[in-house]
């Protein structure tokens, strides 16, 4: 690392003369030697002398730096005026300038020490975490309302190139992801159930297995989260930025609603896309075990097929792809919110983006728990 | 107030010899030679998109010219900005970008401590003393030290910026649009601070400015950069220039209102 203590300059030097009466400063009293002078003057223990009368005049560089030093030295030994300190004329502005009284006041830390600092910790992330809970509600049914009176008047309220845009974006762009990674999670699921049901001689389970598993919950769960990964994340970014941009000030002053305009063609549009891409990635799943059915049971396709029919019903496949429009609200409402929490700095973006992820992803979790729930108590 | 560096007056501080900037197919900069002496304050205006900042950026080694050299204190900037040469140049200037340009995850304190903790081996209460001077030196008051550049209004921000710019006492400071977006108070009172900081630190400045007021109140020469080319003087030789974007410039509305209390004071002193 390149340091400023090592520049080729006189270094600065302060003695003490032999009857402790005077301190003789010189030489360059710069930042550069400012660590090494506070270090040394802390070890004079200047307040242990009595009255003490500083010569500076061997100074030949002063920064602000190094004023400081010698402001702070004076002031241990009660020296009252800067005339007292023989320097040379050129610094005197500088170090009269800096020699201003300013009121100090003490230090306030925003938090209280201790056990009660921790108390107030916990307070204020429970308020936040209430207010927000709480803000996240109010906008869940301003959106809701909105939704409701863009249809009423469609024609007025409902942006549809907006919408196909996003379905492109969000459904379109994602079917390489989802697909690979649904494909592989059917290769993985048909390879646990095959090495498991074999020690029962029951391996040919695996097939009923593997398909009710990526119907019901594998596949539009994985789609959920790449989604909420992919796009949520986009969502806020893109309208944090835009806030940061000051962009929706500028929409709102024009009288542009900015759920109509902004949040309602990303909802919609996922909304659409994402039980799309379950189906899709529901395929893949079942192509995907089809495949490891083949090597290591040696059943073949049309074999393979025969056995699903038997296993599941339409009713299996809807179970699945009835969630996938609640998660696709979920996330589109909650990647769109963190957008507008953004404030107008850089660390915002990011922050909001991060939490805009972790939550979509959390309450999608959440919510396929509280299906399997309702489900079992419907005994569907 | 005279100033402390009289004796080398001459010396040149930047050296900037046949320097071509552009983009695409554009030329902003044909050929310019400038020096700016050690001590001085150089102004440099221009309309908007003739390559003000640009010519700041080139010096400072953030844009590399297409053809020309520069030099800081004798050492060619168009090396890598990252380079060992030009890590021992930025210690010893300090920049302040339009808007501040702090560091927003940090508090102003911590900011203005960067540099510090970067180049030297300052303890931490000495590094806290220290930026608590600086701040006092811009004019903040103590607790803005504990504030997030978020919290603070435009004209703060560019005087906790100036701070964090004079962290290591540089001996060349880059100003660019110091007032712009401040009110007429805001901007004389930061005038005036330039101004002390230059003659009780023995600053060297170069200023990149829209406003004619702080070319008044502040240089002691101006650049005026028109038709891709550096036209160097002080107010009194520019004006008597020929070019039009020079007489529109000074002899325009705001112009006139600027310089006409200056004219005042001349008359009076006679």
């Amino acid at each position: 690392m390149t340091s400023l203590e090592n520049a080729s300059e006189p270094e600065a030097w302060f003695k003490l003369d032999r009857d402790g009466k005077q301190l003789a400063l010189g030489g360059a009293w710069t930042i550069a030697e400012s660590a090494r002078l506070d270090k040394e003057l802390a070890g004079l223990e200047l307040s242990r002398h009595g009255s003490v009368t500083i010569d500076a005049s061997k100074i030949s560089r002063l920064d602000s730096a190094g004023a400081w030093l010698l402001l702070r030295t004076r002031r241990a030994l009660g020296i009252a005026k800067v005339s007292d300190l023989q320097l040379p004329d050129l610094y005197k502005p500088l170090l009269e300038s800096l020699d201003q009284p300013r009121e100090s006041e003490p230090h306030k830390s925003r938090l209280p020490p201790g056990f009660r600092g921790r108390l107030y910790k916990i307070g204020r992330t429970a308020t936040h975490t209430f207010f927000q809970t709480a803000s996240m509600l109010g906008y869940l049914g301003r959106v809701t309302v909105e939704t409701i009176e863009a249809f009423a008047k469609p024609k007025h309220n409902l942006r549809v190139a907006a919408i196909i845009q996003q379905v492109e974006e969000t459904g379109i762009n994602a079917l390489p992801i989802v697909g690979l990674l649904s494909f592989l999670i059917g290769v993985v699921i048909a390879y646990q159930g095959i090495t498991q049901l074999r020690q029962f001689g029951a391996e040919l389970y695996t097939i009923d297995g593997l398909g009710i598993i990526t119907l019901r919950e594998m596949g539009v769960l994985m789609t959920a989260i790449i989604i909420a990964g992919r796009s949520g994340s986009a969502f806020t970014a893109q309208i944090g930025t835009m806030r940061v941009n000051q962009e929706i000030d500028a929409m709102q002053t024009m009288g542009l609603n900015t759920v109509d305009t902004l949040v309602l063609p990303r909802m919609i549009g996922l909304v659409v896309a994402l039980p799309l891409l379950t189906l899709y990635a529901d395929i893949m799943g079942l192509i995907g075990g089809a495949i490891m059915c083949y090597f290591n049971l040696g059943v073949t396709f049309p074999a393979f097929l025969r056995e699903l029919q038997q296993a599941l019903h339409v009713q299996t496949l809807m179970v699945g792809l009835i969630k996938a429009p609640v998660f696709a609200f979920v996330i589109a409402l909650v990647g769109c919110y963190e957008g507008f929490q953004v404030e107008r700095n850089a660390a915002s973006v990011g922050m909001l983006t991060t939490r805009s992820v972790v939550e979509s992803v959390f309450l999608v979790i959440v919510l396929d728990a509280a299906f399997s729930v309702m489900f079992s108590v419907l005994k569907i | 107030m005279k100033n402390r560096h009289d004796q080398q007056e001459k010396e040149a501080v930047i050296r900037i010899r046949g320097l071509v900037n552009g983009f695409g197919g554009t030329v902003l900069h044909d050929h310019i030679d400038l020096d700016v002496h050690r001590g001085e304050v150089l102004g440099v205006v221009g309309g908007s998109g003739t390559g003000k900042s640009v010519l700041l950026r080139s010096i400072v080694g953030l844009n590399r010219p297409r053809e020309g050299s520069v030099e800081v204190f004798g050492q060619t900037t168009s090396d890598d900005i990252e380079s060992a040469p030009m890590r021992a140049l930025e210690m010893r200037w300090g920049v302040l970008f339009q808007e501040g340009a702090l560091f927003s995850s940090q508090t102003v304190t911590e900011n203005i401590q960067v540099p510090m903790r970067e180049y030297t081996s300052m303890s931490q209460p000495l590094m806290d003393e220290i930026a608590e001077m600086k701040l006092a030196m811009v004019g903040l008051p103590c607790d803005t030290g504990d504030k997030y550049p978020s919290e603070l209004s435009g004209g703060m921000k560019k005087r906790a910026g100036l701070a964090r710019a004079l962290a290591l006492d540089p001996e060349l400071l880059f100003l660019d649009e110091p007032t712009s977006g401040l009110d007429p108070i805001s901007a004389n009172q930061f005038d005036e601070l330039i101004t002390r900081l230059q003659q009780i630190l023995g600053l060297t400045v170069f200023l990149v400015t829209h406003d004619i007021d702080t070319l008044r109140a502040v240089t002691d020469r101006i650049a005026v950069l028109v038709n891709r080319k550096l036209v160097i003087g002080t107010i009194a030789e520019l004006r008597q220039n020929k070019d039009p974007w020079i007489q529109d410039y000074f002899s325009g509305v705001r112009g006139r209102a600027a310089l006409a209390s200056m004219d005042k004071a001349t008359e009076e002193a006679r």
